[in-house]
């Protein structure tokens, strides 16, 4: 069900037509400020622990000028992540939904009135913001964050072992990574997150949502459970 | 919904039998043989002796010491990679997974005994035998071309020595030579691995000898990536492919490999370089088995159990199993499904349900990577497709460049996955 709410808001995105939640871009100024000990936007923004913000709206990702990315976030950028109402939605809510290892170290906003109204304040600084809704609230809100009795599903870890070995074709077992991330020693809850978010095509990559696409949230639990156990 | 394990195995076991009750040996322990120790055999006798820790008895039977991956074998050709990168030794299975690892060539398979004859004399009983040979060549596939004739026509279609004297020919040609390639009929081992080596030709030729030209006799209509492919010959390589399908005559060709000619529809030409790649079938000991069906072992999805021989498992190229093409990564992910039920049915221990997936490299030119990619699961009948993803032809240059940057990580994740 999840799944057929995002698939809508992505195809609403690219028709320009959907309505979203509206926000309100003052409430969205001092939200802000939380962001700002890293990031600036407006007129002479420049780059600081985070890159400026200035344009970010169908902006691909990764792409600030100059700005010196994490691995996680150039394989994020490569994989095709552009930068929309509906991705800036799910990265603001929870950063590891979409990229790995970012160094933005942000437990992301669990509210989406404030999302709302945070992405409302940003979209004043960009010139092309085709994609956000005009439009009064009347969609329900696109629900990224993994259902907390997901989360809690306990795995089989024999299970899981069996599973891994679809992992450990491209991923190595000891850890070692050369042109593919190491999968080990994650905290379990990243891995869970991220491996939902492929399910769920909100992560770019094909080869990634092609194998967890048909991993059940019980398979999924099994995975985490098995790579838990030999941490 | 819930997890329920049992109605996994309960399913499981239905279509294959595999929770009969477990063998019990009164003495000593179940063993198992596997035959060849390429990307199918390699895969299993580790995951049998790592995931049995010491219950089951595990044997390897290999010619060779070091095993070349064919996988990668096309970089070799365009200079990405050197042979010493595609070597590896089977010590490790031996050292720290307590494998018997046999140098030897099995020559016979006694099913009513369950015994493997090899090349040196001694007989090694088995429970069950996994075979994993790869592949052979048909017999008379291409006029004029027989194995005697390899080195003058070099098929390189499995790893080793036979690849580099492909480069060292390829090397050698004159400037504004010929490279020619005799393509294979479907279906055959690695479907997009003719058209790599075409792009990784073109572009060692483009580098050492630019005005060579390459030309394909083709008898399909179309081949695996086709888009893809002719889109990057024609943006890195223009003018420089020709590749004559079927209408033309494609598949009707013959080599003179001591006049160094090939002749298609009756058009002979005059080639510096003949890759010829023959028509394929099972690894010969497939069929001395006599679980072969016309040129290839037919197989259970579930477990890969031979559909002649509830004994005898077969994986990777020489299996006939459904949808799968035959490649590297699919030979590891049968072994992995093939090793869970074996040691189910050996030790008791708990079979999980089939499940199969595939994801195939290519590199066109330095930094442009393309893959295909499918998931499959077991019916009653065959390994079937469930999903699958391919590259899109004008896709950005920093995917593309990510794409073979992901295809080197998995040439290092399946070896490892193979030899530990
Ligand atoms: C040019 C090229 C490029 C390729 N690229 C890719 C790729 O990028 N990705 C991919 O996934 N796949 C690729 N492949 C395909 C891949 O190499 C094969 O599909 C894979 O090796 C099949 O595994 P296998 O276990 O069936 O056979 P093999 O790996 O060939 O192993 C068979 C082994 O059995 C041994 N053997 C044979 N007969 C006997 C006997 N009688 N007794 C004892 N031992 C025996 C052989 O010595 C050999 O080591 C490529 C192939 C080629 C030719």
């Amino acid at each position: 069900m999840r799944r057929h709410l995002l698939l809508l808001a992505f195809m609403g995105a690219a028709s320009h037509g959907f309505a979203e939640v509206g926000g309100d871009p003052e409430r969205g100024e001092e939200l802000f400020r939380q962001c700002s000990s890293c990031h600036q936007v407006g007129q002479g923004a420049v780059d600081r622990i985070g890159p400026q913000l200035n344009h970010i709206f169908d902006r691909a990702a990764g792409e600030a000028e100059g700005f010196r990315y994490s691995a996680g976030f150039e394989r994020a950028a490569a994989g095709g992540l552009v930068w929309t109402y509906d991705t800036l939605d799910s990265f603001i809510e929870n950063p590891r939904v979409l990229v790995s290892n970012t160094r933005m170290s942000f437990r992301g906003i669990a509210e989406q009135q404030d999302r709302d109204d945070l992405l409302a304040y940003l979209r004043l600084f960009s010139s092309s913001p085709a994609n956000i809704p005009e439009a009064a609230p009347t969609a329900a809100a696109v629900d990224h964050a993994v259902a907390p009795e997901v989360l809690a599903i306990v795995g089989d870890p024999a299970y899981g072992e069996y599973l891994s070995g679809e992992c450990t074709a491209c991923h190595q077992a000891s850890g070692a990574a050369t042109g593919i991330p190491s999968i080990t020693n994650w905290p379990t809850e990243d891995f869970v997150v991220a491996m939902h978010a492929y399910k769920e095509g909100v992560r770019a990559h094909p080869v990634m949502q092609m194998m967890a696409g048909r991993l059940s949230n019980e398979e999924i639990a099994a995975l985490a459970a098995y790579f838990e156990s030999i941490r | 919904m819930k997890f329920d394990r049992r109605t996994f195995i309960g399913s499981a076991a239905a279509t294959t039998g595999l929770l009969a009750a477990p063998m019990v040996r009164a003495q000593g322990k179940p063993r198992v043989v596997v035959i060849g120790g390429g990307a199918g055999g390699a895969t299993a006798a580790r995951y049998l002796a790592k995931d049995s820790q010491g219950a089951l008895d595990v044997t390897l039977v290999e010619p060779t010491r070091t095993y070349y991956t064919c996988f990668f074998s096309n970089l070799y050709l365009g200079g990405f990679r050197d042979m010493g990168s595609l070597g590896h030794s089977y010590g490790t299975l031996a050292s720290d997974y307590g494998i018997n690892v046999i140098h030897d060539w099995a020559v016979g398979v006694d099913r009513d005994a369950k015994t493997v004859t090899l090349a040196g004399g001694s007989s090694l009983p088995y429970d069950r035998l996994i075979l994993s040979p790869g592949i052979d060549f048909v017999d008379g596939a291409v006029e004029g071309w027989d194995v005697s004739a390899q080195n003058a026509m070099p098929h390189a279609y499995k790893g080793g020595s036979q690849t580099e004297l492909l480069k060292a020919q390829i090397m050698a040609m004159p400037q504004g030579g010929t490279f020619a390639m005799v393509a294979p009929p479907n279906p055959y081992r690695c479907p997009p691995g003719p058209y790599e080596r075409i792009s990784m030709v073109a572009h060692a030729l483009k580098e050492v000898n630019p005005t060579a030209k390459i030309l394909i006799a083709d008898p399909k209509e179309s081949f695996s990536k086709q888009g893809l492919f002719e889109e990057g010959w024609n943006r890195h390589y223009a003018g420089m492919v020709e590749r004559i399908g079927p209408d033309f005559g494609g598949a009707n060709v013959s080599v003179d490999p001591q006049a160094m000619t090939l002749t298609i529809d009756g058009d002979v030409n005059d080639v510096d370089v003949c890759n010829v790649i023959p028509a394929m079938k099972a690894g010969r000991i497939a069929e001395i088995a006599g679980i072969t069906d016309g040129n290839w072992a037919p197989v259970n999805a579930a477990d890969m159990s031979s559909k002649m021989d509830p004994n005898i498992h077969v994986l990777g190229d020489a299996a006939a199993q459904g949808d799968m093409p035959k490649s590297g990564f699919s030979a590891n992910s049968q072994a992995k499904v093939c090793a869970n039920a074996v040691r189910g049915a050996l030790t008791g221990s708990t079979v999980f349900p089939a499940r199969f997936a595939n994801t195939c490299w290519s590199l066109i030119d330095t930094n442009d990577g393309v893959k295909v990619g499918a998931t499959y699961e077991a019916t009653d009948e065959k390994i079937a497709k469930v999903d699958g993803f391919v590259s899109a032809t004008g896709e950005s240059d920093e995917l593309r460049a990510a794409t073979y940057q992901e295809s080197i990580g998995w040439y290092d994740g399946i070896v490892a996955d193979m030899f530990g």
